[in-house]
């Protein structure tokens, strides 16, 4: 693990607006390196616009995002992204293999051609999610566990050291849910963080080690044992919130 | 067949390859409508173009056509951004708008010169053969040209010799064509992201941006080049058609971008042998061509096309019927009621069937030996029970 005072990513008040409507109140978050963190919050909380602002997908009116203390687009070569399995249009003519090579053209730069080495990559990444039956496979004939084990093998062959996910397991069933997470836990073994947008408030505990509470403002972050209580929750998901446990 | 149909072919079969390749990439991303809008707006381009140069095959009208065309996708674009106006609305109040001005400035300022409103609208391919480009013997080795280009030689007064090198649309339309063919395969990697997963394009550094404004400019500067030839709404024609029949052919991109070109080239040699023995617009039959070959690849393609899709139902719908009367059979096989229940003559009563219907899946289902009938009863064969014992276990 790095020396724990420098942080994997450093959001510093960030404002995010569509229009003169704010997304983003503020936020400041540090995510420290070698951990697995949740963004939870209700929908129309912002947390994929704050994924989006991090990547440098969206403007922010205000603030600021440092990536290993340097801006994203300096750090381009070190962040893997996962976007929402709804974001493409899964009828476009290109198979399994084709589309994990994409992760590979960051690295590429413009112009040139994925080569062998980056076939190879490609396939490893493809026996890490157990996809590599599917290599020529239409993406269209794809199920969505098996789309978001694609999306997720072409975040790895950018070899990240940091990897952010937005939904990674939406619509996907529990055999995929559990391979899916096991990887990431895998990742965080490794050293990497890895920062995923999650919906399913019962498994936070389980899955992630770090918790970022948000409902367009930051409520709380941290360790999910001191950052996870019901009164964080509360505040965060206002009365609507059913789910109740201490742990 | 006189050098002048051949010119023609040659001016079709150019211009057909030169808009489906980037034609392929506007199916792909959901804009052919943009390819509609430029098509119109680059007008007033051209129209200012004109008054600059005076000549109707200047370049300049190309670049300046482009410029337009891209600054129709940027007025596009704004007015999406303002989030009042939908996509589809923007571009019907740009275009017209840009189109116009073009209208507006011809009827004012040009009503005179050879630059009319139903050129630019529809073109005609059989006159582009006879805008020629020549080009006098100081200027070049005019061996070297009879050797490259071996031309005919035309003797043109006392000295001065001219070489004719051929219908300017040819080499416009040469130069578009590998100008496009080189962007794609320069940029193909760049491309295919972009128009696959723009915000990943972004997060690693190879902006969508700058590929869809080089995309948008070469489709501006095809557009105005195919202007000559086919004119403004039949060039959408030769942009989507081609692209959108070969997108129901394939699921490999490189193979849709060849496919595209040669579904390209036939339309339009099979549409010019058309207008040809028939004595119509060339340009009108080559884009009826795009049509008519699209629907028959429409209905014919194996596994998605309309045919095979609609035999598929149709079969599903009998192998349905026949699997609910397996399973009928098979749930009363073996009690008291199953004589009754087996009944070829009553079983349309028993399942609520159109007494045609039933008699019909009886018939298919013998067929398939799924059953077989004994004097007035339907029975099951192992083969029908294995099959009604998988559909009640899914």
């Amino acid at each position: 693990m790095q020396a724990l005072d420098s942080k994997a990513i450093e959001v510093t008040d960030l404002t995010v607006a569509y229009q003169e409507t704010p997304v983003l109140w503020d936020i400041d978050l540090d995510v420290p390196p070698g951990v697995l963190l949740a963004i939870v919050g209700p929908n129309g909380a912002g947390k994929t616009t704050l994924i989006k602002a991090i990547l440098g997908l969206v403007r922010p009116a205000a603030g600021n995002v440092l990536i290993y203390n340097k801006p994203y687009a300096t750090q381009r070569r070190i962040v893997g992204y996962v976007p929402q399995r709804g974001s493409v249009d899964w009828d476009f003519p290109t198979n399994v293999l084709d589309v994990v090579m994409m992760g590979r053209y960051g690295a590429l730069g413009w112009i040139k051609r994925p080569g062998s080495r980056d076939r190879e990559l490609a396939m490893h990444a493809l026996e890490k999610v157990g996809m590599e039956n599917y290599t020529t496979r239409q993406i269209s004939q794809l199920s969505g566990g098996q789309q978001q084990r694609v999306f997720l093998a072409r975040a790895l062959v950018q070899d990240a050291t940091i990897y952010l996910m937005d939904e990674p397991f939406q619509g996907v069933d529990a055999t995929t849910e559990r391979a899916i997470i096991s990887l990431l836990q895998e990742l965080r073994e490794n050293g990497k963080t890895v920062v995923v947008v999650h919906h399913d408030l019962q498994t936070v505990t389980d899955y992630f080690d770090w918790v970022t509470l948000l409902n367009i403002r930051r409520i709380a972050s941290g360790p999910v044992k001191d950052t996870f209580t019901s009164e964080n929750l509360r505040e965060t998901y206002g009365g609507r919130i059913a789910f109740m446990k201490n742990r | 067949m006189p050098i002048g149909n051949l010119d023609i072919i040659l001016i079709a079969v150019t211009t057909a390859s030169a808009c489906a390749l980037p034609g392929v990439f506007l199916v792909l991303r959901r804009m052919t409508l943009m390819s509609d809008a430029i098509s119109h707006a680059i007008l007033p381009g051209i129209v200012l173009a004109f008054f600059l140069t005076h000549s109707l095959s200047s370049p300049l009208l190309i670049l300046a056509a482009g410029a337009t065309g891209v600054l129709t996708v940027v007025f596009v674009e704004l007015l999406q951004k303002t989030k009042l106006v939908k996509e589809d609305a923007a571009i019907g109040l740009t275009f017209p708008a840009l189109f116009s001005i073009g209208v507006i400035l011809i009827s004012r300022y040009a009503s005179n010169i050879h630059l009319d409103i139903d050129a630019v609208l529809l073109g005609e391919l059989a006159y582009a053969p006879l805008n020629r480009l020549e080009v006098f013997i100081a200027d070049l080795n005019p061996l070297l040209l009879y050797v490259i280009l071996h031309i005919q030689v035309q003797l043109q007064g006392y000295f001065s010799f001219s070489f004719d090198l051929g219908p300017m649309s040819l080499y416009v339309m040469g130069v578009l064509l590998v100008l496009n063919l080189a962007f794609i395969m320069i940029f193909y990697k760049e491309l295919k992201l972009a128009t696959f997963d723009a915000s990943l394009a972004a997060t690693l550094g190879l902006s969508p941006v700058l590929i869809h404004y080089g995309l948008m400019t070469l489709v501006s500067m095809t557009t105005v080049g195919a202007f000559d030839a086919v004119g403004s709404i039949l060039v959408v024609a030769l942009i989507v058609g081609p692209p959108a029949t070969a997108y129901l052919m394939t699921d490999n991109l490189t193979r849709m971008l060849i496919l595209s070109v040669v579904i390209g080239c036939v339309n339009a040699v099979i549409g010019y042998w058309f207008a040809y023995i028939s004595n119509v617009s060339i340009a009108g039959a080559i884009a009826s061509m795009t049509f008519i070959v699209f629907v028959l690849v429409f209905l014919i393609v194996p596994n998605r096309g309309l045919i095979a899709i609609t035999r598929r139902h149709i079969r599903q719908k009998w192998e349905f019927a026949q699997t609910m009367l397996v399973i009928h059979l098979f749930n009363h096989e073996g009690l008291p009621e199953a004589e009754a229940e087996s009944e070829v003559a009553h079983l349309h009563e028993h399942l609520q069937w159109e007494p045609t219907f039933a008699s019909r899946v009886v018939r298919y289902a013998l067929n398939n030996r799924y059953v077989s009938q004994k004097a007035a009863q339907l029975i099951l064969t192992d083969r029908g029970r294995t099959i009604a014992q998988q559909a009640l276990v899914q």
